[in-house]
């Protein structure tokens, strides 16, 4: 069956590519566009490990379609630090060792982010609440809960693209 | 292989659902695209909606109409519907919630259809445009019994009267995992007070049947009583009428039929959890 | 969060530590942070294929025929496997180091031994492709009877889950049907003490579920090798298994892995590592398997189920005087590494106290389940819970302080193990105490003053007890594995005539027993028996303060010398679980 075009704004860039009609952002993203940081953990919208800004808002992309993302802003763990200069929740996440395999923390980063451009001040109850679609089978979650919160307010947070827009 | 097709407006989408056998409509995609993930859905065509009606919310006024295609992320986004927003907010994590829509959750196999029973509770009517009831707007109760039943269809809207009084509308989801979890059992109740007796009680259940019901014995027992322990533990007495509920990987029948009264009485005392 | 208790076994560590005690930065976390780990999926690959398998919907079943023809045509598919296909279509994990018969397919051949067993590979263009393939293949089972209960599959007449091991149970050193443990007289220990608790405890099977599925991705290098990238968590086992499996030679085999979304034991299996070789092998081309979430769940081998019966004798002042554990290890239908769990079992056993009578026997038996495998701690967590539950119940029983009880129980340095080894670094007793302290739960000073350090391997503690035969001649047995039956026996035993019947324990009516198995019996007595001395226990260094006023212990009267009618076996035999080597 015929590829289709595809184009959107991937983390800053405009960036292409065709797809299958049914294919999913996560496999685009990946396999596509060779940006590894979004993950397939269930590929049934449980676990959280593939989430994504789209616009801004966390999404799930191993249940949104490749060809419903024409134009969109679409940003992922990759597009977090600004050069070499982390984000305060990656640095917040490194402090607080909150990732032990590291596979949902690109999926916990993207949902944090969210949370912290909407409301830069979170109570420990919202984080909670934010990062409640993701799974992490190896901290806990009380190290990532503290990274977020330590992370929060802190000067100089750089505001997703969609976040920025919306 | 599957296909996907893009309709601009409903009317192309209802032609497309009343002539295709194998069309399934795409909401969010948090169900459908599961299927499509491990290979269940594999032949056929996925319909997206694009048409603006579908997203639109009216709820200026006392009657409200949510687009089918409108997300729990909106209707938490939205003010006037304040009231919704504990039955949106039960929907999965924030991401579920930016992407699963009000339609699909009309046919969300149980135990899922949390908002769903909020809707039954506030008495909803479902405007279908191809399908079952097309053209007109159906209750939603007939709606969820004829829904296994019925072929493809293309719901746009529900509709339902504004609670005069947003403190007597009350939203509960019972899960195991805190902060969320899928629900053991959810209860919306609707208990219009007047002169200090309760009128036209609306009580619904997720989880406690193949789809989400009307709790009859309990609306019975409260109607035209004041809210008072005798009433509540008439109300708790007659807690399991109509319920089938299944048992499944969150719970057991024996433990939803055990816990469901205790809940109903917390929710209409007005107790915490 | 992190305490560094100074106080405890100070004099055993030495202060000058750099790194223990202190925060260290993971060299991974800036990977992970940044999105920039690589996970075994996380690789581009040109052309790459995907592998999906059609697994086996029944939990027992014949297969009547399989018709792939379909399949093969179907679009996008590259290439479709079937057991015939695969070259070394039988293995068993533990086989690189020389443990266990091969007993698993890669694909199923003519039965299936658990839903879900993979019975035929399909590899296509794209995994929606290779999905949509799967539905054509066209399988006729005929179901055969099953077996899901452990007891019930080691019963005469149970189905055959396993052909390999008929009997339904693992072989140690293809013949023995337990891992088995003696130390002293439980017995006669048990009729002996005041209280005897017996109860059940059984643990179902655990998934893992990591986050990142089990998968792998193989592509031909160049020199005619694979580089496959792994979430193995033992890489060298993955490799060497898909060697053997493929029949490559390992040096032609470059596997990268090491990063792992989360293993916790599940990522041992090499489940999926040989087939993508061999499709890369048969395809020439990059060929990626990874497990979907519900396979994972349903398929990817979970902590085994587990059932345990303890039996305890009791003094009403709190000693426990003797513990006999039946246990069985739940494998699912193939081995993979159960055998081991019950090596680790036994070598746990009676948990961390001294207790001068202990016998266990501890089984794997096959059920038409899927096949268990490590899960942190496997083999040592399911019956530990049991211990720590019985214990509970014994501190009740005994009207004791559940704290008090373990401490009046716990091993201290010197005492005897059943295994026939000291107890070193023990330190229960420390844990308690500072478990007591952090919850605020209330010990008795006396309490607060036992240490590890003393106390431990003073008269019978230390030493190893008089240790019966029992009438089936069941104990212990020295090396039977590379030797003939010319051994030396222990001390008042002697063979059991060639003639004779062998019996062993979990021999079962109409099955026979493994043969070849060196018998030991009693030797008979001369006269006839006294009637054998109650066990007297040894008075413990710790005289706990009971919540009742226990009835004064009297200790029973001194056993005449003579009285030695219970045949007994002396001094250490060392025997390796694995090797079956004394060490
Ligand atoms: C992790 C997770 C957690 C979840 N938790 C909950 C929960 O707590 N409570 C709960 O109720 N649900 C839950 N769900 C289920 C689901 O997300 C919701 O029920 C959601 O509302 C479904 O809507 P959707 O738009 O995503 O449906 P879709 O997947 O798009 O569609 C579902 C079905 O409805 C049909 N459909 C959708 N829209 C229409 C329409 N307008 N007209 C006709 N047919 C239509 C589709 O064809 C399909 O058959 C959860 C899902 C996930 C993945
Ligand atoms: S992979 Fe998307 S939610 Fe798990
Ligand atoms: S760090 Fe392993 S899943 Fe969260």
């Amino acid at each position: 069956m015929a590829k289709i075009p595809v184009q959107f704004r991937l983390n800053g860039s405009d960036r292409a590519a065709f797809v299958d009609a049914p294919e999913t952002l996560l496999n685009t993203l990946r396999r596509g566009l060779g940006d590894f940081a979004p993950k397939y953990g269930c590929g049934q919208g449980a676990c959280g490990v593939c989430t994504v800004l789209i616009d801004g808002e966390p999404h799930l992309s191993c249940l949104t379609l490749s060809v419903a993302c024409e134009g969109k802003r679409i940003e992922t763990a990759s597009g977090m630090a600004d050069g070499p200069d982390l984000h305060p929740l990656q640095a917040q996440f490194m402090e607080h060792f909150a990732a032990q395999c590291g596979f949902c923390t690109p999926g916990m980063l993207t949902v944090a982010r969210a949370l912290l451009d909407r409301n830069p001040n979170p109570t420990r109850d919202e984080v909670i609440e934010a990062i409640s679609g993701n799974i992490c089978r190896c901290t806990g979650y009380e190290p990532i809960v503290a990274a977020i919160l330590a992370a929060a307010g802190s000067p100089g947070m750089r505001r997703s693209e969609g976040g920025r827009h919306a | 292989m599957l296909d996907v097709r893009h309709c601009a407006t409903l009317a192309e989408a209802a032609g497309i659902v009343s002539g295709d056998r194998q069309a399934v409509l795409l909401g969010g995609g948090t169900l459908v695209m599961r299927d499509v993930n491990e290979g269940r859905l594999t032949e056929g065509t996925l319909l997206r909606v694009t048409d603006p009606v579908f997203r639109r919310i009216e709820a200026g006024g006392g009657r409200i109409e949510l687009g089918a295609g409108v997300t729990m992320g909106m209707i938490l986004a939205n003010r006037d519907l304040a009231f919704l927003h504990a039955a949106a907010r039960a929907i999965g994590g924030p991401a579920v919630r930016n992407m699963a829509s009000v339609g699909g959750n009309l046919f969300a196999a149980s135990p899922y259809g949390d908002f769903t029973v909020a809707l039954l509770a506030l008495d909803a009517q479902v405007v279908v445009q191809a399908g079952f009831g097309s053209g007109r707007a159906v209750p939603l109760e007939e709606f969820l019994a004829a829904r296994e039943r019925s072929g493809p269809a293309l719901v746009t809207a529900v509709q339902f009267s504004r609670p005069s009084n947003p403190g007597e509308f009350h939203f509960r989801k019972i899960s195991r995992v805190r902060p969320k979890g899928i629900s053991v059992l959810s209860i919306a109740a609707h208990l219009p007070q007047s002169g200090g007796r309760m009128a036209q009680v609306r009580v619904a259940y997720g989880a406690m049947a193949p789809t989400p019901i009307r709790a009859r014995g309990v609306e019975r027992a409260l109607e035209g009583k004041s809210l008072d322990a005798g009433a509540i533990q008439m109300a708790k007495q007659a807690a399991l009428e109509g319920c089938r509920p299944a048992t499944d990987a969150i719970a057991s029948e024996w433990y939803r039929r055990e816990v469901l009264p205790v809940h109903l009485g917390r929710l209409l005392a007005g107790d915490g959890r | 969060m992190l305490e560094m208790r100074k106080d405890l076994f100070a004099d055993e560590r030495d202060d000058n530590l750099n790194v223990i005690g202190k925060g260290l930065q993971r060299q991974d976390m800036p990977g992970h942070v940044t999105g920039l780990t690589r996970y075994f999926d996380d690789h581009a690959f040109e052309g790459l294929l995907h592998l999906k398998v059609v697994r086996s919907p029944h939990a027992s079943a014949r297969i009547r025929s399989i018709d792939v023809a379909a399949a093969a045509r179907a679009p996008g598919v590259r290439r479709v496997l079937r057991a015939a296909d695969v070259p070394v279509n039988r293995n068993t994990l533990l086989s690189l180091i020389g443990f266990g018969k091969d007993d698993e397919p890669s694909l199923a051949v003519d039965k299936v031994h658990y839903k879900g067993e993979p019975v035929v590979a399909i590899i296509a263009d794209s995994e929606a492709q290779a999905l949509a393939a799967k539905k054509l293949v066209r399988i006729d089972y005929e179901p055969m009877p099953a077996v899901f209960d452990v007891e019930e599959a080691l019963k005469p007449g149970a189905p055959v889950v396993n052909e390999t091991y008929s009997a339904n149970y693992f072989e140690y050193h293809e013949r023995f049907d337990h891992q088995k443990l003696r130390f002293g007289d439980v017995e006669r220990a048990l009729a002996s003490a005041d209280m005897v608790l017996e109860h059940r405890y059984q643990m179902s099977p655990i998934e893992h579920a990591p986050t990142e599925t089990n998968g792998s991705i193989a592509a031909p290098e160049q020199n005619g090798r694979f580089v496959v990238h792994s979430c193995a968590q033992g890489l060298f086992f993955a490799l060497g298994t898909a060697a053997k499996i493929v029949a490559l030679e390992s040096n032609r085999l470059h596997f990268i892995g090491g990063t792992v979304g989360g293993g916790f034991g599940g990522k041992v299996d090499s489940l999926t590592e040989p087939l993508a070789v061999l499709g890369a092998m048969v395809t020439g081309k990059p060929v990626r398997f990874v497990l979907d979430r519900e396979e994972e769940m349903l398929y990817g081998s979970p902590r085994g189920a587990e059932r345990i019966y303890i039996k305890d004798g009791l003094m009403r002042d709190g000693r426990l005087i003797a513990r006999h554990i039946r246990s069985y290890f739940d494998a699912g239908a193939y081995t993979r590494l159960s055998s081991y769990a019950a090596i680790k079992c036994t070598a746990h056993l009676p948990g961390p106290y001294w207790i001068p009578n202990v016998a266990s026997d501890v089984h794997v038996a096959y059920t038409n389940r899927c096949p268990s495998t490590a899960m942190r701690g496997f083999g040592i967590t399911a019956v530990d819970f049991a211990l720590e539950v019985q214990m509970d119940r014994l501190a009740e029983a005994a009207q004791m302080d559940p704290m008090e009880f373990r401490l009046l129980n716990a091993y201290r340095d010197g005492d005897m193990k059943p295994h026939r080894r000291k107890a070193s670094n023990t330190a229960l007793i420390e844990c308690v105490q500072v478990a007591a302290e952090k919850a605020n739960w209330p010990i008795s000073e006396q309490g607060k003053r036992q240490s590890s350090l003393t106390g431990g391997g003073v008269g019978e503690r230390g030493q190893i007890p008089a240790t019966v035969l029992d009438a089936r001649g069941q104990i212990g047995r020295p090396e039977t594995r590379n030797s003939g039956p010319t051994q030396t026996l222990p001390a008042g035993s002697s063979r059991i005539a060639p003639s004779k019947q062998p019996v062993m324990e979990g021999a079962r009516d109409g099955r026979a027993a493994p043969a070849q198995v060196p018998r030991y019996e009693a030797a008979r007595p001369a006269a006839a028996p006294l009637s054998p001395p109650p066990y007297q226990p040894a008075p413990s260094p710790y005289q706990p303060v009971t919540g009742q006023q226990p009835p004064p212990y009297q200790p029973p009267p001194a056993p005449p010398a003579t009285a030695a009618p219970v045949q007994t076996q002396h001094g250490a035999v060392r025997f390796s679980s694995v090797f079956g080597r004394r060490r």
